[in-house]
């Protein structure tokens, strides 16, 4: 057995008390313009200084106070996308799955046509014509992640409803409804739980990258893609605008990619192939 | 083969029905689709006239006709922003993008196949170990943020390569690069993974116990086999190529359609936007006709199932 993976766990449990207790642990607002201190660049810089540690943005606002704010604003966007697009993926897998035939092909083809056809494009569809928000950017990054759950499931569930236990279920009188609900579902959670984990790093960059695009939460709130993007003008200038949190964005990635390989190897080693 | 080209054709259209239907029940969701469609200052009468050629005092289906039937046409509306027809802004774009997507999938293909073989065959050695860092940090790192590094590096730091707009070679050099990492990274771990399980197949074995040259088992009996994962995960690969290529030109201010596509989004310009997703799509499903005919042609037992 692989040993946990321990730096994974330290960035992702940092994001999560950063996320929990981002008022606290910063004197700043994330909001609030200071004008007079605008583009300060980080203390180890010349003219950084210790009062701002990761230097200020164009606002003048303190850039370690919105990127610990920006992670609770990804955290919240992944747990809702995860819960929606997973979800919804887990019940057309297991529908598909156990009824089969013609309900099955019909499922399986419009998986096939959401996988064919890339779905930042309806994101920014959305962003267009029910404007930006948490409501729109949940939608489309549900969009993004629906079929990939039910692709999965819907395999696991094939294998399953050939077992024993659940012609003994079917025999015993068991509605279809609740050979579905208590008898498959548990038995694919150990895989949901891997396949939640394994599209975090997906969904945080999806969100960071509709953000980049305008197509994510408005402005002045504070999220990382749309900080990449705010700074982006500046690069040749004041680099940390753009950088600092990009840095931030790959190393969360990483580290959730890396916890979700171990969990995969840990609960459900036949998904190596993903 | 005929058979097959013709099935894959068929589910392409529709596919190509269900994008334009959901275009068309977003554009309507909204309630006023002519806010959607003509720019803030139209007069009335340009108001009036839009209601009458979309025919959106009729009823929906009817609506959905025309939508339909002006679309087959080549009318997709009217820019906002460009006012010109949405289709000729869209087919003015297209060929710097054209010169884009082929220079990134030669460096992925370039990049990828070698590594991906030697990781294979060297399992657990330095060129493995190195290619499984940088597959790994590849996925990682969002395409957007890459290509502002590159820029600071490159342009900035170094004032090696040009940061922006189109040029001579150098200009293509960054956009290449950001926009091929993410597929060299998912590439060469696939065509690590499946050399790796056919390399310990009994054809393998065979041809090794044959007496065949080391070299002519890897091209002539592994890579082939290597390639179908590439293949049959093309479509999840187009997904992120498209989003890829969106932000890449963005980031560059290269003049194609991802550029224009983020300009879309910026100006909040419905036509154009509709426009560019439904090209898209029918660009897409040209260029997954073209991979699945390569993937008959490269796995003869497809063209049976």
């Amino acid at each position: 057995m692989r040993k946990l993976p321990w730096a994974s766990i330290l960035i992702i449990g940092s994001m999560v008390l950063a996320a929990l207790f981002a008022p606290w642990l910063t004197p700043y607002s994330p909001i609030e313009q200071s004008l007079p201190e605008k583009l300060l660049p980080p203390f180890w810089e010349a003219k950084g200084s210790t009062k701002y540690l990761l230097g200020t943005d164009i606002f003048g606002r303190d850039m370690l106070t919105r990127l610990l704010h920006g992670a609770q604003v990804s955290l919240i966007v992944t747990a809702l996308s995860l819960l929606v697009g997973g979800g919804v993926g887990l019940m057309i897998g297991i529908i598909s799955g156990y009824i089969g035939g013609r309900v099955d092909s019909i499922l399986m083809r419009m998986v096939d046509a959401a996988f064919t056809f890339p779905a930042i494009l309806f994101a920014l569809l959305l962003a267009v014509t029910m404007g930006q928000g948490l409501g729109t950017l949940v939608v489309a990054i549900s969009l993004l992640l629906w079929a990939g759950f039910a692709r999965v499931i819907r395999g696991e569930v094939l294998a399953l409803k050939e077992r024993d236990f659940i012609a003994l279920a079917k025999v015993h009188g068991c509605s279809e409804v609740r050979i579905m609900v208590t008898h498959i579902l548990p038995n694919v959670m150990n895989t949901f739980m891997v396949l939640l984990t394994l599209n975090v790093g997906i969904v945080i960059v999806a969100e960071a990258s509709l953000s980049f695009l305008g197509a994510g939460i408005p402005p002045p709130t504070p999220s990382w893609g749309l900080m990449v993007a705010e700074g982006r003008g500046k690069i040749t200038s004041a680099w940390w605008l753009s950088l600092i949190p990009g840095i931030a964005i790959t190393l969360v990635v990483l580290a959730f990619n890396l916890f979700g390989d171990w969990l995969r190897d840990r609960l459900d080693p036949k998904l190596r192939q993903l | 083969m005929q058979r097959y080209i013709i099935n894959r054709l068929l589910q392409g259209v529709v596919l190509l029905v269900i994008v334009a239907t959901i275009v068309f029940a977003v554009g309507r969701l909204t309630g006023n689709p002519v806010d959607l469609i003509l720019p803030e200052e139209a007069s009335e009468q340009e108001r009036q006239d839009m209601i009458e050629t979309l025919g959106l005092d009729g009823p929906i289906h009817e609506q959905f006709f025309v939508f339909v039937a002006n679309a087959v046409q080549g009318d997709l509306g009217v820019s906002i922003r460009y006012r010109q027809p949405a289709t000729d802004v869209f087919f003015s774009r297209l060929p710097n993008t054209l010169m884009l997507l082929p220079a990134a999938m030669v460096l992925a293909v370039l990049m990828a196949i070698p590594l991906g073989i030697v990781s294979a065959l060297r399992r657990g050695g330095a060129t493995d170990r190195i290619s499984g860092t940088i597959a790994v940090l590849g996925i990682a790192t969002p395409n957007f943020w890459l290509g502002i590094l590159l820029i600071y590096i490159f342009s900035v730091q170094l004032g090696w390569l040009p940061s922006s707009r189109m040029g001579d070679w150098t200009h293509y050099v960054l956009p290449t690069v950001t926009l091929g990492t993410f597929l060299v990274a998912g590439f060469m771990r696939l065509i690590r993974s499946s050399m790796l399980e056919i390399l310990d197949s009994e054809f393998v074995k065979l041809a090794r116990i044959k007496g065949l040259g080391e070299l002519r088992v890897i091209w002539k009996h592994c890579l082939r086999n290597a390639l179908i994962p590439v293949l049959t995960l093309w479509g999840v690969f187009m997904g992120g190529l498209v989003t890829g290529a969106i932000v890449t030109e963005t980031v560059f201010a290269w003049p194609g359609i991802g550029r224009l596509t983020y300009e879309a989004v910026l100006f909040r310009d419905f036509p154009l936007l509709q426009a560019v997703i439904i090209m898209d799509a029918v660009l897409i499903l040209l260029i997954n006709l073209v991979v699945d005919i390569l993937y008959a042609y490269v796995d003869p037992r497809i063209r049976y199932t």
